[in-house]
């Protein structure tokens, strides 16, 4: 594989890793004060992402780092393109990262529910737009912009329930199931239609027979979708979030399978990619700090691997 | 005013604001896991409770540094996008290299710190804040040498009106970078510094109001507690005021030859002058100082801002290189000033407290002016760091890349004048409410100060009664 179709692959990479990981970030962000009673249960949901959602960004950090230093006319392009909708996302990821960071730090109830304002909105945002943005990417219409944002936004909305119901125990974790089955109401309709219409916008192959594994991508995302929905009734929280974990990842395969080789109108991306020479020393240097970082990344989730309890004295 | 001006206006406003809590995390971030290490070693109570209550004034700055750093690294894509395709190849690659090397050990450790207390062992704990802190400054280096590359890009050629990166090892050690990151890193050791001193001035003076006569002993402990990191905090800055002067010093060598007219518009020198004076204000000459700053031969030529001016013409056409002279030429002073203010405080503080040998009586306390003037003196290494910014970006100009591109032609083409005046009008106004809040959540820590030491110390104290369930996070760091 020659190095400019490897970094394409790097930064769908990239981007998938953060989609699966923030998504839930985002759904928990959404989901804390429909799941939580009371302070304590309030904790022990946002306690679930306290942890590991600073590292779940960076993910996003380093997609438009990489972006930027291998398809730089990509990078700006996308950016100065989508710059109202990129100004919001920033500032949805500003006021949560705050809300969270300083929820615990006020002394104030008053001043708690700002944070907590923070947090939903900030998780909005970002899962509403990042689906419309790239759907609108893709079909270029207001439409597909909506019906995208509907469906990221849904998605990362069931993926934290699944990801609560995994990581908590007691009334929290009914309620997050709960939650799960009836956002999959509107996450499984959106998805159908969200996915279904990837494969034909894939700019590689307007006849979409001729693109049988952008197929492959978008059914397998729908079948694990349901999957995970069929395994939460079930009370299989860990398998059900690996499903719906894997139809987000698969859905970004999708999404970036029918971005190539054309990730902006006009634009390809041998068009708008740096020189062997970069590529070759950002592949060494990816090459040989990747396997530390998804390790040491891997441990902190083994770390704070157990189930939270809402504790009241 | 037109799309260029407003987007200017943002990056520098988003920046300087992003500055005020960048150096506070790499300088704190180091001084908290030193007070942890301290604890570690000695096993001695209070250094557990100075870290967890500097630990706590770290994290709340942390957070702001972390969330305005994101603007950072997409608005070079969102207003700059025709300055992103030409130096993308270049640029990006440290841009990257911050991200995957520095900002994932930063924001994972940072994770395990916060919330590992009680899970991880002791030293296995202590090592989580040293990733994290490495991380912090690892990335420094990185976008300094990024950053460094602007004003003296090296290691690349320009093919099709684009840079392409011919020398990776070459950009990380670029000379410019060799001076600015330990320049900028030092200076940030010096803002952290001079924080420190100003919340352990604030608790001596109040811990003296309480028990003029200092005769009860636990008042006698009490202010003991706080001469420890007020002694390191004075270390810290002298240590690093050292460090900030020898690399302003290589810094401003590299100027006269890397970028001469930023050098005349800090000293106002019109004309090309053969043993330069230096004029701290003007009227005030010192006679060939500047020639021998710039070059240590006292009778060099140095270069004036109206001979660079008319050689720029020729070489680049027509056009104004001047930067903003009497911005340039302010903020240098401003820079100096406040910077060895800040230091020179240092040393008198170390001095002044200076431990006594081969004497019974208990070490020489802080007077009581100094920890006032070290409340006082908060803001100037800030002003300081800021002014320096100020001098290098605003110095620079009118280049985004010095003799390379030209910042009116940097900016994004397709984005209107509306786009940028929407964004830049959010992020101020987002900017200052959190500033604001930011401010008034520092004041209510520092003012609550440490955990007291008895009889358990180490829980939350309860401020209201939802909080009784604090125990669920088993640190009160979260």
């Amino acid at each position: 594989m020659e190095l400019t179709t490897f970094w394409f692959a790097v930064i769908a990479f990239l981007w998938t890793g953060y989609f699966v990981l923030e998504g839930f970030d985002f759904g928990v962000g959404l989901l804390a004060p429909a799941l939580s009673r009371n302070e304590a249960e309030r904790k022990q949901v946002l306690g679930t992402i306290g942890p590991v959602w600073d590292g779940n960004e960076v993910w996003l950090i380093t997609a438009v780092g990489a972006m930027f230093a291998a398809f730089p006319a990509w990078y700006a392009g996308l950016l100065s393109e989508f710059y109202l909708p990129v100004t919001l996302v920033l500032v949805g990821l500003i006021v949560r990262g705050i809300g969270l960071e300083w929820r615990g730090k006020v002394h104030h109830s008053s001043d708690r529910a700002w944070c907590d304002l923070g947090i939903l909105v900030g998780s909005a945002l970002p899962a509403f737009l990042w689906g419309a943005v790239f759907a609108d990417l893709l079909h270029d219409s207001a439409i597909a912009a909506l019906v995208g944002g509907v469906f990221s936004l849904s998605l990362c909305v069931l993926h934290g329930a699944v990801f609560v119901a995994l990581k908590t125990s007691g009334p929290v974790r009914a309620r997050a199931r709960r939650t799960a089955m009836v956002t999959s109401a509107v996450a499984l309709p959106a998805a159908v239609v969200a996915l279904s219409n990837i494969p034909a916008a894939g700019t590689a192959v307007a006849d979409w027979a001729a693109a049988p594994w952008l197929w492959a991508c978008a059914l397998t995302a729908m079948a694990a979708l349901a999957a995970g929905i069929a395994l939460t009734w079930r009370g299989r929280d860990g398998w059900a979030f690996t499903a719906t974990a894997s139809s987000i990842a698969l859905g970004s395969v999708a999404l970036f399978g029918a971005l190539w080789p054309a990730p902006l109108p006009g634009l390809t991306v041998a068009e708008a990619a740096s020189g062997p020479y970069t590529l070759g020393m950002l592949t060494w240097i990816g090459l040989i700090a990747l396997p530390f970082v998804l390790g040491y990344q891997a441990w902190s989730y083994w770390v704070f691997r157990k189930r939270l309890v809402a504790e009241v004295s | 005013m037109d799309a260029l001006d407003l987007a200017r206006w943002q990056f520098g406003v988003t920046t300087v604001y992003h500055f005020l809590f960048v150096p506070l995390t790499i300088g704190l971030g180091v001084f908290v896991a030193g007070l942890q290490t301290a604890w570690h070693r000695t096993g001695k109570e209070h250094y557990l409770r100075l870290t967890k209550f500097f630990g706590k004034l770290f994290l709340i700055n942390f957070a702001m540094g972390v969330v305005t750093g994101i603007v950072q690294e997409f608005q070079f894509g969102m207003n700059w996008s025709d300055y992103s395709i030409f130096v993308g190849d270049v640029f990006g690659a440290p841009l990257a290299l911050e991200a995957l090397l520095a900002f994932f050990l930063e924001s994972t450790f940072l994770g395990l710190w916060i919330f590992g207390w009680d899970k991880l062992p002791k030293r296995i704990h202590l090592a989580t804040i040293w990733a994290a802190v490495i991380g912090s400054n690892l990335s420094a280096y990185f976008i300094l040498a990024a950053n460094a590359w602007m004003k003296h890009p090296v290691g690349y050629e320009v093919v099709d009106g684009k840079a392409r990166m011919t020398d990776l090892w070459a950009v990380l050690t670029n000379s410019a970078a060799l001076a600015q990151v330990p320049h900028v890193v030092g200076a940030a050791f010096v803002v952290a510094g001079g924080f420190v001193l100003a919340v352990c001035g604030y608790h001596v003076l109040r811990e003296r109001r309480a028990d003029p006569d200092r005769t009860t002993p636990v008042r006698r402990g009490a202010t003991d507690m706080w001469r420890t990191p007020m002694r390191a905090a004075l270390v810290m800055t002298a240590i690093a005021g050292v460090v900030v002067a020898g690399s302003g010093d290589m810094s401003a060598k590299l100027l006269y030859e890397q970028q001469p007219m930023k050098l005349a518009a800090a000293e106002g020198l019109r004309h090309d002058t053969a043993g330069a004076p230096f004029s701290p204000v003007p009227g005030v000459e010192v006679p060939m100082l500047l020639s021998f700053l710039s070059t240590n031969d006292p009778n060099a030529v140095v270069q004036g801002t109206e001979d660079l001016q008319a050689r720029f013409e020729k070489e680049f056409g027509p056009g104004d290189y001047r930067p903003n002279l009497p911005v340039v030429f302010w903020s240098f002073r401003v820079m100096i000033t406040f910077g060895m203010a800040t230091v020179a405080l240092s040393v008198l503080g170390l001095w002044l407290t200076r431990k006594r040998r081969r004497d019974p009586r208990p070490p020489r306390e802080l007077p009581a002016w100094l920890a006032r003037a070290c409340v006082l003196a908060l803001p100037l290494p800030t002003i300081a760091m800021i002014s320096g910014w100020l001098l290098s970006e605003i110095g620079r100009q009118p280049w985004t890349v010095q003799g390379e591109l030209l910042t009116a032609a940097s900016v994004s083409p397709g984005v209107s004048l509306t786009e940028v005046a929407v964004s830049l009008a959010v992020f101020t106004a987002l900017y200052g409410a959190l500033a604001l809040a930011e401010a008034v959540l520092i004041v209510r820590h520092v003012k609550t100060g440490p955990e007291p030491a008895a009889p358990r110390p180490l829980t939350p104290p309860s401020r209201d009664d939802e909080d009784s369930a604090a125990r669920l996070q088993p640190t009160l760091m979260y």
